[in-house]
């Protein structure tokens, strides 16, 4: 029996995905608020990749200024709400705060940030002034973290912004690849609407940028370019078997659940293959979508494993099982997969290395490839003089975010290769500025 | 297990815990209760015409979660006809025959006292206590605290109580003037058999920031009330030590009044001079039965020290409480981080650098501040703002042979006279250079 019932309506979905970070009531923002000690030279605020200035927006939640506390917020961070709910505060603000060294439970950081921003969202208040128009364009490819920030702060700056989003909803991953329990997305297009209605940048959804001549006119038609395309689909892994029917990438799976919940079905038997962060959130929902039994499969130790140690214990909890050091080989099957043929690893030098005769097949429904994604090289190849490292990242100045390519500032997942939202968040807005920097002196 | 009971100025009582003159002793009902619950007195609402209230009553001074840190209130004297109070006085008294009334009165004329004395003496109150304390409401009409501040009246209104008492009379103190020992003087020179303090201090705890009414609010209008709670501690200890200390108020018996809540609170207020305590705002705040753990605390306490009776320590901590100008010069600590402990939040350092004597320093790559020790003058800020217990400690840096005191040195002539006197204390003492603060 499965930890989780197969969710079969909509009620039942989100009871199987109850939020990670509730939304806190007065009287919790009330009672957490007043724990925070006000640090001298905060080390949350250290911790956090925005610099947020968490003690001060606490003191104001504990003042009852509410408003005052989620200005402090979105000065820092364009996504202070979606930031509240997606971040790993565990290992970030609320991993850095003090009363860890008493073992005092940390200020519960994360969810006293939703809790101010959600208050003005929902009340729609106007925080934000667009700049008086400089005469300037910039165009934004990806209306994900990165680029809907470094919109907001170009619009302040007095930039006409248009976004070229290839999907037809804004936020990027957190629409369309972050687990349902860290943000709905009713959350995250909720806050997209609070900035775009006051900041009135344009979004084109629906248009991908694909060909060379979009690219020329992009490079026409605007002053500076600001590329936030994020990583594409899971790579392939080049190993036999891999096409068969019941096999699909991480991406892919997170993204078709965030779309239809519980439309999809997910078959009794699963294997995820992986052992970052996104192998746990597709080990963790596919237990939550009733799967009987979900092994989370890693061809390194878990010591070694990418994901964030809080992000395992989520899949435990959900049900799902750890195996780790064991490399897979086949996806075996008949047209469709039926299991995956790994051998058992071991460690030695440093370097892991197969142990031989120790095959062995583990039966399943459905692989999940949690792996690693393809990176944008195939779109960034069309961009002149655009530099790339060996994996294939955009490389930038990390004072400004420009690329080597002049015209073009870069930030987000297709520059670090993968992180989190708040990293996003932090590229866009030092990007624009990065911008505004360089038009105002060429 | 020690002996709790008191005999206060004649007054017996199985324990020193004694309901303050307020809304818990307002009826037989509560203090029933509250003798059931292990009070050992009660001092009755104050008696006397009855008045009219107004609602709303309390106000609440919160400090971030923490409610009524400090509370006020502008209520008056009992609102219920006399007959009722001592129909029930008698009633209460019938089911505890060894625990403490006290009748607690505020009337006029010398009339009125009399026949006041009168009437709780025949319902059987074993003393009384005189209410010049109350600062709302009733001083205006020439009652409460307006007696506590003209001791000449204070001293006929004992006069004429005395004439009519058979049972001993406690006078209730107000704070709200400059030398409590005036009244306290003044009281005794009426006859007086003892003294309570503190009533409630003159207060506006608040203001509404949306219509400008002081809390509490009556129908968009405040007037000053009584503060009491935690905070008016302080306040209270400082004015019992000036009675005790005093060669003739340090004679009577004194209840302590003014912010007890805990055994913590009630053993302060017996070492400097209190024989007994009366709550109030703590029993309103959590009811009845804190009783128990201030009773079990000072039990606690009492065998660990080694004491029998109450008597054992009342007043232990007045000889050390003198005047600056005999405080030890010589004497110096500086503070201690324990690493160990240390949480890195640097309150410390701030708290020391922006307001006190910069005496922190910062550490390149760790969070744990260290004490510049030249500069230390042990004022003990840092070791008050840390959040964690034992943390930072002030240890004595002298060797104890020393002694040598303001006043000594004012005899010997070695004091700074002048503006810019050699002899200066923090002449020579290391200050940073002004601009420097705006290279930080």
């Amino acid at each position: 029996m499965a930890e989780y019932k197969r969710p079969k309506t909509e009620e039942e979905f989100e009871a199987n995905f109850p939020p990670k970070k509730p939304l806190m009531n007065e009287t919790e923002a009330y009672y957490e608020s007043s724990r925070c000690l006000f640090c001298y030279d905060a080390p949350c605020i250290t911790a956090c990749p925005t610099g947020i200035d968490i003690p001060l927006f606490i003191k104001q939640i504990q003042t009852g200024n509410t408003e005052g506390a989620a200005r402090t917020i979105f000065d820092a961070n364009w996504l202070g709400n979606a930031c509240g709910k997606v971040c790993p505060t565990g290992v970030l603000c609320e991993g850095a705060c003090v009363y860890n060294g008493q073992n005092v439970k940390p200020i519960e950081i994360g969810r006293l940030q939703n809790y101010a921003t959600d208050a003005v969202i929902e009340q729609d208040v106007e925080l934000f002034k667009q700049g008086d128009d400089n005469g300037r364009k910039v165009a934004i490819i990806g209306a994900g973290p990165a680029g809907i920030a470094c919109a907001c702060e170009l619009r302040v700056l007095g930039y006409q912004v248009d976004i070229f989003e290839a999907k037809s909803q804004p936020s990027g991953l957190m629409v369309h690849g972050t687990a349902p329990y860290k943000i709905t997305n009713a959350d995250a297009l909720k806050e997209m609407d609070y900035l775009q209605k006051q900041l009135n940048y344009n979004i084109k959804y629906n248009s991908p940028i694909i060909s060379k001549e979009q690219i020329s006119d992009l490079e026409t038609n605007y002053d500076a370019i600001f590329i936030g395309v994020g990583i594409g689909p899971t790579a392939t892994l080049g190993m036999p078997g891999e096409n068969m029917e019941g096999v699909v990438g991480a991406v892919e799976f997170i993204e078709e659940l965030r779309m239809k919940h519980h439309k999809v079905i997910v078959p009794d038997r699963v294997i995820v293959l992986g052992g970052g962060n996104t192998a746990m959130d597709a080990a963790s929902e596919s237990a939550r979508m009733g799967a009987e039994s979900v092994i989370l499969a890693y061809r390194n130790s878990k010591e070694n494993k990418g994901a964030y140690d809080f992000e395992y214990d989520t899949i435990i909890n959900s049900g799902a099982k750890g195996m780790f050091n064991v490399q897979p080989i086949e996806i075996v099957g008949n047209g469709k997969a039926t299991g995956v043929k790994f051998v058992r690893t071991k460690s030695h030098n440093d370097k892991l290395e197969n142990i031989p005769g120790s095959e062995f097949v583990l039966e399943c429904d459905l692989v999940i490839k949690a792996t690693g994604q393809a990176k944008m090289a195939k779109f960034l190849g069309m961009i002149d003089e655009l530099e790339l490292d060996n994996s294939n990242r955009i490389v930038v100045n990390e004072e400004n975010y420009q690329t080597t390519n002049p015209k073009y500032f870069a930030g987000g997942d297709s520059v670090n290769g993968g992180a989190e939202v708040v990293n996003g968040a932090y590229d866009g807005k030092v990007a624009a500025n990065g911008i505004h920097e360089w038009l105002n002196k060429s | 297990m020690p002996d709790l009971s008191i005999n206060f100025a004649g007054i017996k009582s199985p324990n020193p815990f004694w309901l303050a003159s307020a809304p818990p002793a307002n009826c037989g009902y509560q203090v029933m209760k509250a003798f059931d619950e292990g009070w050992g007195g009660a001092v009755w609402k104050t008696l006397g015409v009855p008045v009219v209230n107004v609602s709303s009553r309390y106000g609440s001074v919160n400090y971030r979660n923490t409610r009524m840190h400090g509370f006020n209130n502008i209520e008056l004297i009992t609102d219920r006809p006399l007959e009722d109070n001592l129909k029930e006085i008698e009633e209460v008294k019938k089911h505890f025959p060894d625990h403490a009334i006290i009748a607690s009165l505020m009337v006029e004329t010398k009339e009125q006292w009399h026949q006041i004395i009168k009437d709780c003496e025949n319902a059987g109150a074993d003393g009384f206590e005189l209410n010049f304390g109350c600062p709302h409401g009733m001083c205006e009409r020439g009652m409460g605290s307006a007696v506590s501040q003209e001791p000449d009246v204070l001293k006929t209104i004992v006069g004429w109580v005395m004439e009519a008492a058979t049972k001993p009379v406690i006078t209730k103190l107000s704070p709200n003037i400059s030398h409590i020992t005036d009244p306290g003087v003044a009281a005794i020179a009426g006859g007086t058999d003892a003294l309570s303090l503190i009533n409630t201090v003159k207060s506006i705890v608040g203001i509404n920031l949306d219509n400008y009414a002081p809390y509490p609010e009556v129908d968009g209008k405040g007037t000053n009330g009584g503060y009491c709670g935690p905070a008016v501690k302080p306040i209270a200890l400082h004015l019992l030590k000036d009675l005790a200390q005093h060669p003739e108020t340090g004679k009577l018996p004194i209840s302590g009044i003014g912010g007890i809540e805990s055994w913590r609170d009630v053993v302060e207020f017996i070492l400097l001079g209190a024989s007994s305590v009366q709550v109030c705002t703590a029993v309103m705040h959590y009811g009845f039965g804190i009783v128990r753990e201030m009773e079990s605390g000072l039990v606690q306490f009492m065998n660990d020290k080694g004491y029998n009776t109450i008597y054992d320590f009342v007043g232990k901590a007045l000889p050390n409480v003198v005047e600056w100008q005999d405080l030890n010069l010589k004497h110096k600590v500086i503070a201690e981080i324990n690493e160990d402990k240390c949480i890195g939040c640097e309150l410390c350092y701030i708290s020391c650098e922006d307001g006190a004597h910069q005496a922190i320093g910062l550490n390149e790559g760790s969070r744990v501040p260290y004490i510049i020790e030249e500069n230390c003058v042990g004022c003990n800020l840092c070791s008050l703002v840390c959040p964690v217990e034992d943390c930072i400690t002030m240890k004595k840096v002298d060797d104890g042979t020393e002694q040598l005191t303001w006043s000594e040195r004012t005899a010997a002539g070695d004091i700074p006279t002048t503006f810019n006197d050699e002899r200066a204390g923090g002449r020579g003492h290391w200050v940073p250079e002004p601009t420097a603060a705006l290279k930080k």
